[in-house]
């Protein structure tokens, strides 16, 4: 039942060419950006150029494709900035330096990850918290706990081993001469959870509780597990990108900061629908990977730090007017 | 198209306004002044250096005499960054030297003016203060609650000033013209002249910072350095790793200039990824820069903005409060930088990454397992 | 004519919806009691020292009292931190230490927050931006304009002008007494103007009320141009007590975030509709009274951070937990 509520929407979004409008423009204003990047700067067609732009730009499309589990179920997440911070500060202080310690240690990071989406959805779903609350909330905790943690200033290093996902390179790969470890996360986290939105029952159960949670309710959806479920998975995509932005630039306290919205922020621009029920993991990633290369055209360009952030403040909003405007003349609500 | 009217009208009177309205943070006077500093001999005892001062001028503070035991107020900043880390902890040791002192009440103003002033009204009407003791998250905006502060208690200021002189003493070491000079001058006398230097800075605005920038800008112009850019890094590891990246992308930097060192290894991690050797570069007193340079031989140094300087207060309030004369208005403390020659003396893998190691903290009590050592 | 959803809300709701902030208001003060009492520091009970702790939050109050209105129309506003610094530098940059200049600076300060609350509402309304995405490109827009104009302290505010924070009228802060009569107003445009009850309705049901022949538009950007003239207010009271504007003041405070968490822990609902001036009142003194308490009893600022995380989810949890309503 809710499978075909779905369906249909979709189906009375795009009436008649059901093919051509189906991709979505930010794959096309990606493009674009590239190109752009590369005309004002030709280095970037190099492997050194574009690899270093998808590594550095892996965990905030990592972070978008967690966070549109939570988006397309009708919340928000804004604590996935302060499980990043937690996660680096948190190895840090179990790592201390100890090359064997990095398999348990992230293992203990995925779990404590786990445990905050849990909470995360278990108060949006059983204390009726909203999660813009519930994860600001979450958020100011999380990063007084970092900082208790280690008593305000990291104590300890990230080892070699740990700082191999955000780090290092694999060398002598043909064509291209290297691949980044964090690329490869990138693609396989990006699959998995592509996989898991769009290829299975969960993921259109998701979908169906963001669309109507009162609807999806009553035929007998369990929205608050799936809720749930939406939470743990974006602060699991937390963890991630804790663990490859320690291994790119080491230990800090502020390393999330801002995360959360930039991470918003990217699936707004993969055309996501705040308040639930609509939203694609590889558009989200697609997001991501446009507000990076907005950041790097502009610094390529030379604009100074505030006038990047009124470009970025305008094609937030640009994008999500484009996007309401196409949704009404296709006909949807 | 009224509105659009008002908007541009606000816009232009912005833009017309704002010319006239920087702070000058490029004043040749206290640059020639902190040169001399620099290089000059300091009163004091040897090896001491947060009781040593500069200058012959003292405060009498007999007026202030008082018996103990003392309580001692302190409105701090904040404890937001390493620095003020290891300098908090720094003074909290040094208060466990005076058996006089019966507490130690500390408020975190957490980065914020508002909350500084008020936390500082709340001290003086708290009435257990024999002295205040205040680190300005801002000079401009605390000056009023300082103002307000002097009437009541005697204050001490560190660190950042105010701009008046009611306290007792200002303690604070050499300074940022003095900082960026140590920085500046080692890159000019280590790289020919024309070569590329990138300065990577935190943010705009602070005073502190900006002045450690414009004494190195006045150096490199001197010598005709090139300045590739001046990239603000907001502290933020990834962000400057990305911006170095970025640079050798697009050409060849032959040396790296920092107004603070705690992204100084993000930088030089930079070129180690790209397969580049690393160029001159300057950072500050973390552990963690100061081991890499050890370990890689970089061409290196490190000026300090001492974290001694959080014992110096705590001195200076029991003097005061004893009625024993101190250094003042103003007490300058050294400002050393680490430098080639004396760097085995600060390198210690012990101490956590970014333990700023001009602590003058060795001899503390709890050291080093306070500061987060082994 | 009266709000539909006036008339449509349960009575027992919303005498519990009155009372909540009042009770955690009473366990706020309580707390705050015990503790100065078991410290041995009876000084901090006095009247001063209650005006002391109001006093520490006026800029919160007043940026809280303008997003009452926000989200009191189902929507919500990201943009006044920054508002509350361009606001800070507008008007200190304009004085600049003459006291001829306060009314225009006070005017210019006002001109731009109605402007900014008019482009945040028309992006809400005409253009249907999600209100979150709107008021947080205005945000990033104000801050990126400011930042290229200004990067330290601007200006500087004339003795005069610092009446505002640090004058007294009988005893009395006069920012405090600017405060309570910025709340009064509030709540006499809530209860008794047919624009107040507009409020109510278009929150409660946008549609319902559209319906009901109210002009819906209208009455979201009137809500966002009190938010933003609020902002604007507790920016010229910033600028007024630090002498100087400063461009990160607003960020600083992080006005925007603590606004919002005081106006739904004061019993307001995001969704809209519900709530109202006084619930946020008792949340700007509940938080004033967490502050005053980590003070009082020496705990460290992260400590205080994490408490004061978890005081805001359980607060809110306290009213939200009896709803039937699906949040998400």
């Amino acid at each position: 039942m809710t499978e075909k509520t779905v369906e249909m929407t979709e189906a009375s979004l795009f009436p008649g060419k059901r093919r051509l409008p189906q991709v979505n423009p930010v794959y096309f204003v990606l493009a674009a950006l590239l190109c752009a990047i590369a005309l004002s700067n030709p280095n970037f067609l190099e492997p050194p150029g574009y690899l270093n732009f998808l590594k550095r730009a892996a965990p905030l499309a990592i972070l978008a494709a967690g966070q549109i589990y939570v988006i397309v179920s009708g919340g928000f997440d804004l604590s996935v900035g302060s499980v990043i911070t937690l996660t680096v500060v948190g190895s840090s202080m179990l790592l201390d330096n100890n090359d064997d310690a990095t398999w348990w240690v992230i293992l203990v990071m995925f779990a404590i990850g786990a445990a905050v989406g849990l909470i995360n959805g278990l108060v949006v779903s059983y204390l009726r918290v909203p999660s813009l609350i519930a994860t600001l909330g979450m958020m100011i905790t999380l990063n007084g706990a970092a900082f208790m943690w280690s008593s305000g200033s990291p104590r300890g290093y990230l080892p070699d081993t740990f700082r191999f996902f955000g780090r290092y390179n694999i060398k002598g790969m043909p064509l291209i001469q290297f691949l980044p470890v964090a690329l490869i996360v990138l693609v396989v986290v990006g699959i998995a959870l592509f996989w898991l939105m769009h290829r299975t029952n969960l993921g259109r159960l998701l979908h169906a509780i963001g669309d109507n949670p009162r609807a999806a309710q009553m035929s007998g959806v369990p929205v608050e597990r799936i809720r749930i479920f939406a939470f743990v998975i974006s602060s699991l995509s937390g963890v991630t990108a804790g663990i490859l932005l320690g291994g790119f630039a080491g230990v800090s306290t502020d390393v999330g900061t801002g995360y959360e919205l930039q991470a918003i922020t990217a699936t707004v621009i993969g055309g996501a629908q705040l308040l639930g029920g609509r939203g694609s993991v590889p558009a989200s990633i697609a997001g991501a990977l446009t507000l990076a290369a907005i950041f790097t055209l502009l610094n390529f360009i030379g604009l100074p730090k505030p006038t990047r952030d009124v470009v970025q403040g305008l094609i937030l909003i640009v994008a999500v007017v484009l996007a309401t405007y196409r949704r009404n003349r296709a006909g949807g609500r | 198209m009224r509105r659009f009217l008002t908007t541009t009208m606000a816009i232009a009177l912005l833009a017309h306004t704002a010319q006239a309205q920087q702070l000058n943070f490029d004043d040749p006077a206290e640059f020639a002044k902190q040169r001399d500093q620099l290089t000059a001999k300091a009163n004091g005892p040897e090896g001491e250096p947060w009781v040593q001062y500069y200058g012959d001028s003292m405060v009498d503070t007999a007026k202030y005499k008082k018996d103990g035991p003392y309580t001692i107020c302190f409105s701090n900043a904040g404890v937001n960054n390493a620095w003020r880390v290891t300098g908090w902890t720094n003074m909290q040791a040094e208060v466990k030297l005076h058996p006089e002192i019966k507490e130690l009440i500390h408020v975190d103003a957490e980065g914020s003016d508002d909350k500084q002033i008020a936390d500082i009204d709340d001290l003086i009407a708290g009435g257990k203060c024999s002295i205040l003791i205040v680190s300005p998250n801002t000079t401009a905006a605390l000056t009023p609650a300082v103002e307000k502060a002097c009437a009541a208690l005697p204050v001490v200021v560190f660190d950042r000033g105010v701009q008046t002189k009611c306290p007792i003493s200002f303690i604070h070491p050499v300074g940022g013209y003095g900082f960026g000079i140590q920085a500046g001058e080692f890159v000019a006398n280590n790289v020919p002249a024309g070569a590329n230097v990138l300065m990577l800075r935190i943010v705009p605005g602070v005073d502190v910072l900006e002045t450690r920038a414009s004494a190195a800008k006045r150096i490199f112009d001197e010598k005709g350095l090139k300045i590739l850019g001046q990239e603000f890094t907001e502290g933020d590891n990834a962000k400057t790793k990305s911006i170095v990246e970025d640079y050798l992308q697009r050409g060849n930097i032959d040396a790296i200039w920092m107004d603070a060192g705690a992204t100084a290894v993000a930088a030089i991690e930079a070129f180690e990824d790209a397969g580049i050797p690393v160029p001159v570069i300057t950072g500050e007193d973390q552990q963690d820069f100061l081991q890499k340079w050890k370990t890689d031989g970089l061409k290196a140094t490190a000026p300090t903005y001492p974290t001694y300087q959080w014992r110096t207060p705590i001195i200076a309030a029991v003097k005061i409060l004893k009625g024993e004369s101190i250094p003042g208005p103003e007490w300058v403390l050294p400002q050393p930088a680490i430098t080639a020659e004396s760097l085995d003396t600060y390198v210690n893998d012990k101490m956590p990454p970014l333990h700023h190691a001009m602590c003058g903290c060795e001899t503390l009590p709890a050291y080093p397992a306070a500061w987060g050592g082994k | 004519m009266i709000s539909l959803a006036n008339l449509a809300r349960p009575f027992a709701r919303e005498r519990m919806e009155r009372q909540a902030p009042a009770f955690l208001l009473a366990a706020a003060i309580m707390i705050y009691a015990v503790t100065a009492l078991s410290l041995g520091l009876t000084r901090f009970l006095t009247p001063e020292a209650a005006i002391s702790i109001l006093n520490r939050s006026i800029a919160l109050g007043m940026t809280a009292a303008g997003q009452t209105f926000a989200i009191l129309v189902a929507s919500i506003d990201l943009s006044v931190a920054h508002l509350i610094s361009a606001s800070a530098v507008l008007a200190s940059v304009i004085m600049n230490g003459e006291p001829s200049m306060i009314i225009p600076a006070i005017l210019a300060s006002m001109t731009l927050g109605v402007v900014v609350g008019t482009l945040n509402g028309l992006l809400i309304t005409k253009l249907e931006v999600n209100p979150l995405i709107a008021t947080l490109g205005m945000s990033l827009v104000i801050q990126g304009c400011l930042a290229s104009f200004y990067t330290s302290f601007s200006g500087r505010v004339p003795s005069e002008f610092q009446f505002f924070a640090y004058g007294e009228v009988s005893g009395l802060p006069f920012s405090l007494l600017v405060l309570i009569a910025l709340v009064l107003l509030a709540w006499l445009l809530l209860r008794f103007t047919r624009f107040g009850s507009n409020i109510y309705s278009v929150g409660g049901n946008r549609d319902t009320a559209r319906a009901a022949g109210i002009k819906t538009a209208r009455v979201v950007v009137a809500a966002h141009i009190i938010c933003s003239l609020c902002a604007a207010l507790a920016g010229l009271y910033l600028a007024s007590r630090l002498k100087s504007g400063s461009p990160w003041i607003g960020s600083e405070g992080a006005y925007d975030l603590e606004s919002i968490a005081v106006v739904v822990i004061g019993g307001t609902v995001l969704s809209g509709g519900r709530g109202g001036i006084w619930g946020t009142t008792a949340g700007v003194v509940i938080f004033s009274l967490i502050d005053s308490i980590f003070n009082l009893a020496g705990i460290d600022a992260f400590a205080k951070q994490v408490m004061r995380g978890i005081i805001i989810v359980a607060a809110v949890a306290f009213y939200a937990v009896r709803s039937k309503r699906m949040v998400a």
